[in-house]
């Protein structure tokens, strides 16, 4: 049976597909989302680290799976190697309703004023493609309150010195510290830093019909048993699904977005939950498949005025691959700093992000979210013997002795770190994959080690007995969890990919609304920056759609 | 695993046929499924070393062996000719250089052998087909998540590793349940295997 024409079409419900899809639907616009996975719950893994978000040895709790996907990952020699999904080097985001919203740590950060506004701050980087964003913060700051809102996030809005203006307090009470987060709150005070606790899309009281969080150690990388931490899956889909202007349709494939000889979107070609191949028109299509699947997404949707892929006449579709670089470090306490009061992460600085004499962009510094005991370890000093007697007391005295300090540091875009559509590797649907090739810009390292060195200060301040630097922004390709970049937004369409509302240049009814739009990905975990893009974007076509179709 | 139950499982095995245990590799002469009894000893020394006994709960009591052999037949189906190979490489090293089994060896002869594998220092000869680091590293990683990891995948039997850790659970902050007899009883968590209870011999 042939399906019903609708207005729009969103391909993925994360942070920003599912916000758009939203919009659209309570403005009264007929919607299709389409997600690649299904609901995901806590009782489908509980808390299983070796099937988690962040432990991937068993599987990937929340999607995509290894039997179906694919991807091609170009080594540095030029030889490629194919990984599946459970694999570190795929890059891989949850394949599930609310993506990565449903286990992230969850942190809610707003970028600050000169991540939009990196290269007129810092200069052109010889090798990079470092540019200015085509909007700026105060474009951004009613996104960024409607996602605090809308989604909910716990904070002080006057704590952290260095946050860009906003108008609005945030919803909720800020969280309070864990023992760990008290004692790096002490001493950065002390040493004249600015300590906050983290702003978190996490309930600290009951909200939006959801109980307050109870603090498992087992949050980032879980779905939350209670419900507290609130993702799209729990906020917006939800009122999306209640409009009745949208249906969510779970376990699709989207191949192709079909484009007619005028160069106008009409629909997408995808494979549904049998596997059958089936065709959604619609009067516009929204892609938020996040960097990688966005990129490949348009790469495979040719034409005769697109040969080389939808948007992709100036070869930027792809370009500019980032995630974020972390780095920090490692301190061992002569006392148990650890209270088991989750999820860890709870307390930043973000004196370390702009303003720093001779370093270009920077990050914010984080007391990390708790160690599983596999993945623990793994988290020994150079040259400890990490099996054995030795092995296992470690594992029983230093476990509650660990201290922690890191953060994302803002990488530095590569035009050379890019996402192709493979020529050769297909999925299980004969779908060409995405192929990762390239590197991070070696600035990235030079950034790092300064963050390291900063944090390493730090906890010998705090009176760690050993400390030592673990050092980010090595070599390889960059994405994962926060991967950006691919369709850059600008204005001009010979540098960028989409206009500075998203839209595809040249193809009027074709937009991106995820973090591909973003030309530099900020010093911090980009979550809130993507739901602001979901509201802004869906902000505008809703403006623009004049009853029939996008003006 | 005790006669009786090895019996049994035998038995079952031939009545309902291969399909109990998936892959056919280990026939009906092992109670595992994809290991022979022979291979399954080596690794079970093996792991014991990575996690010795002392105080608290070692590789063998907490079932790595089960985590290991369990994924093997699943997600861990691409390690079966690392493992095909690999063992039979430590074996046939143990029998030339010190004319014993790998798991019949003396605890600290055991030791002093897996830190030269470790290094890759064992006789190349016995290596040609597996690269004795690379081996060394996937039985040390695939170890720690027998032990480590969630009891639902076969190993950390008993949660005998967050009890060593001192972390509760099931999680509710401050109710530790590991000391306490009730907690034995608990229907939220019923214990996995055997219900033996786990003597906390020094090594």
């Amino acid at each position: 049976m042939k399906n019903k024409h609708v207005n729009a079409i969103v391909v993925g419900a994360g942070a920003g597909g599912g916000i758009v899809a939203k919009e659209l639907a309570v403005a009264g616009l007929s919607v299709v989302l389409f997600e690649r996975g299904g609901w995901a719950t806590y009782d489908d893994h509980d808390d299983d680290e070796l099937i988690s978000q962040r432990t991937t040895v068993l599987g990937n709790a929340f999607g995509p799976d290894d039997i179906r996907h694919r991807r091609v990952v170009a080594n540095s020699d030029g030889s490629t190697r194919i990984v599946l999904p459970s694999e570190g080097s795929y890059s891989n985001n949850a394949a599930c309703v609310g993506s990565g919203t449903v286990s992230y740590g969850a942190m809610a950060w707003r970028f600050m004023e000169k991540d939009f506004k990196m290269k007129s701050t810092y200069g052109h980087v010889e090798g990079s493609t470092l540019e200015d964003w085509p909007i700026d913060y105060f474009d951004l700051e009613p996104f960024y309150e409607k996602a605090e809102w809308e989604i909910g996030v716990s904070g002080d809005h006057n704590a952290n010195p260095f946050m860009a203006p906003r108008k609005k307090p945030y919803p909720m009470p800020a969280f309070t510290y864990n023992r760990e987060g008290q004692l790096l709150h002490d001493t950065s005070k002390k040493l004249g830093l600015h300590p906050f606790s983290i702003p978190m899309l996490r309930n600290s009281v009951r909200n939006n019909g959801r109980p307050a969080c109870y603090r498992m150690r087992s949050c980032v990388g879980f779905a939350c048993p209670v419900n507290a931490k609130c993702g799209i899956h729990n906020t917006v889909i939800p009122i999306a699904i209640k409009s009745g202007n949208c249906e969510l349709r779970t376990h699709c494939q989207v191949a192709e977005i079909m484009l007619d000889e005028k160069g106008r979107a009409t629909g997408v070609k995808y494979f549904d939950e049998n596997n059958k191949g089936q065709i959604q028109t619609a009067d516009i299509v929204v892609v938020a498949a996040a960097a990688v699947e966005t990129a490949r997404l348009l790469l495979n949707s040719k034409s005769k005025l697109f040969p080389n892929g939808a948007g992709n006449n100036n070869d930027w579709v792809g370009r500019n691959l980032q995630g974020h670089a972390y780095t920090g470090a490692v301190g061992l306490m002569d006392y148990e700093v650890y209270d088991d009061v989750g999820p860890g992460a709870c307390m930043a600085i973000s004196d370390f992000n702009h303003d720093n004499e001779g370093i270009i962009g920077g990050g914010a510094l984080c007391n990390e979210f708790t160690a599983m005991p596999y993945l623990f370890s793994k988290m020994r000093p150079l040259g400890a013997k990490n099996w054995g007697l030795e092995h296992k007391e470690y594992q029983r005295t230093m476990f509650k002795r660990m201290i922690r300090l890191h953060g994302p540091f803002q990488e530095i875009p590569s035009f050379e770190a890019r996402v192709t559509a493979d020529p050769e590797v297909k999925d299980f649907w004969g779908i060409p994959v995405a192929r990762l090739s390239g590197k991070r810009h070696p600035y990235d390292r030079t950034g790092c080690e300064f963050m390291s060195q900063k944090a390493e200060e730090i906890l010998k301040e705090a009176g760690a007995a050993k400390t030592w630097q673990s050092i980010g922004g090595g070599p390889g390709i960059s994405g994962g969890q926060h991967q950006a970049g691919t369709a850059r937004m600008g204005n001009d369409p010979k540098t960028s990919v989409t206009n500075k509302f998203g839209q595809v240049h040249e193809i009027d009814n074709l937009f991106v609304a995820d973090g591909s739009l973003n030309v530099t990905n900020g010093g911090f975990n980009p979550a809130l920056t993507i739901m602001a893009l979901g509201f802004y974007v869906g902000d505008n076509i809703v403006k623009n759609w004049n009853g029939t179709k996008f003006k | 695993m005790n006669s009786s139950r090895r019996e049994f499982i035998r038995q079952l095995s031939v009545a309902c046929g291969s399909i109990m245990f998936v892959p056919a590799c280990s026939g009906y002469d092992s109670v595992w499924r994809f290991f022979s009894e022979a291979e399954a000893k080596t690794v079970i020394a093996f792991a014991e070393q990575i996690i010795p006994r002392d105080k608290d709960a070692g590789a063998s009591d907490a079932n790595v062996i089960n985590f290991i052999d369990k994924q093997l037949t699943g997600p861990y189906t691409r390690f079966q000719e690392m493992y095909k190979k690999g063992i039979p490489a430590i074996e046939s090293s143990a029998s030339n250089i010190l004319q014993k089994a790998f798991y019949e060896l003396e605890f600290g002869v055991q030791t002093e052998f897996m830190i030269k594998m470790e290094k890759g220092e064992l006789p190349e000869e016995f290596w040609k087909e597996v690269n004795q680091r690379d081996f060394f590293r996937l039985m040390l990683d695939h170890t720690m998540q027998g032990f480590y990891g969630s009891p639902r995948h076969g190993g950390n039997k008993n949660y005998v590793s967050y009890k060593m850790m001192k972390l509760d659970y099931p999680h509710v902050i401050g109710q530790n349940r590991y000391e306490s007899k009730c907690a034995q009883n608990s229907p939220s968590r019923p214990p996995q295997g055997e219900e033996k209870e786990l003597t906390n011999a020094p090594v």
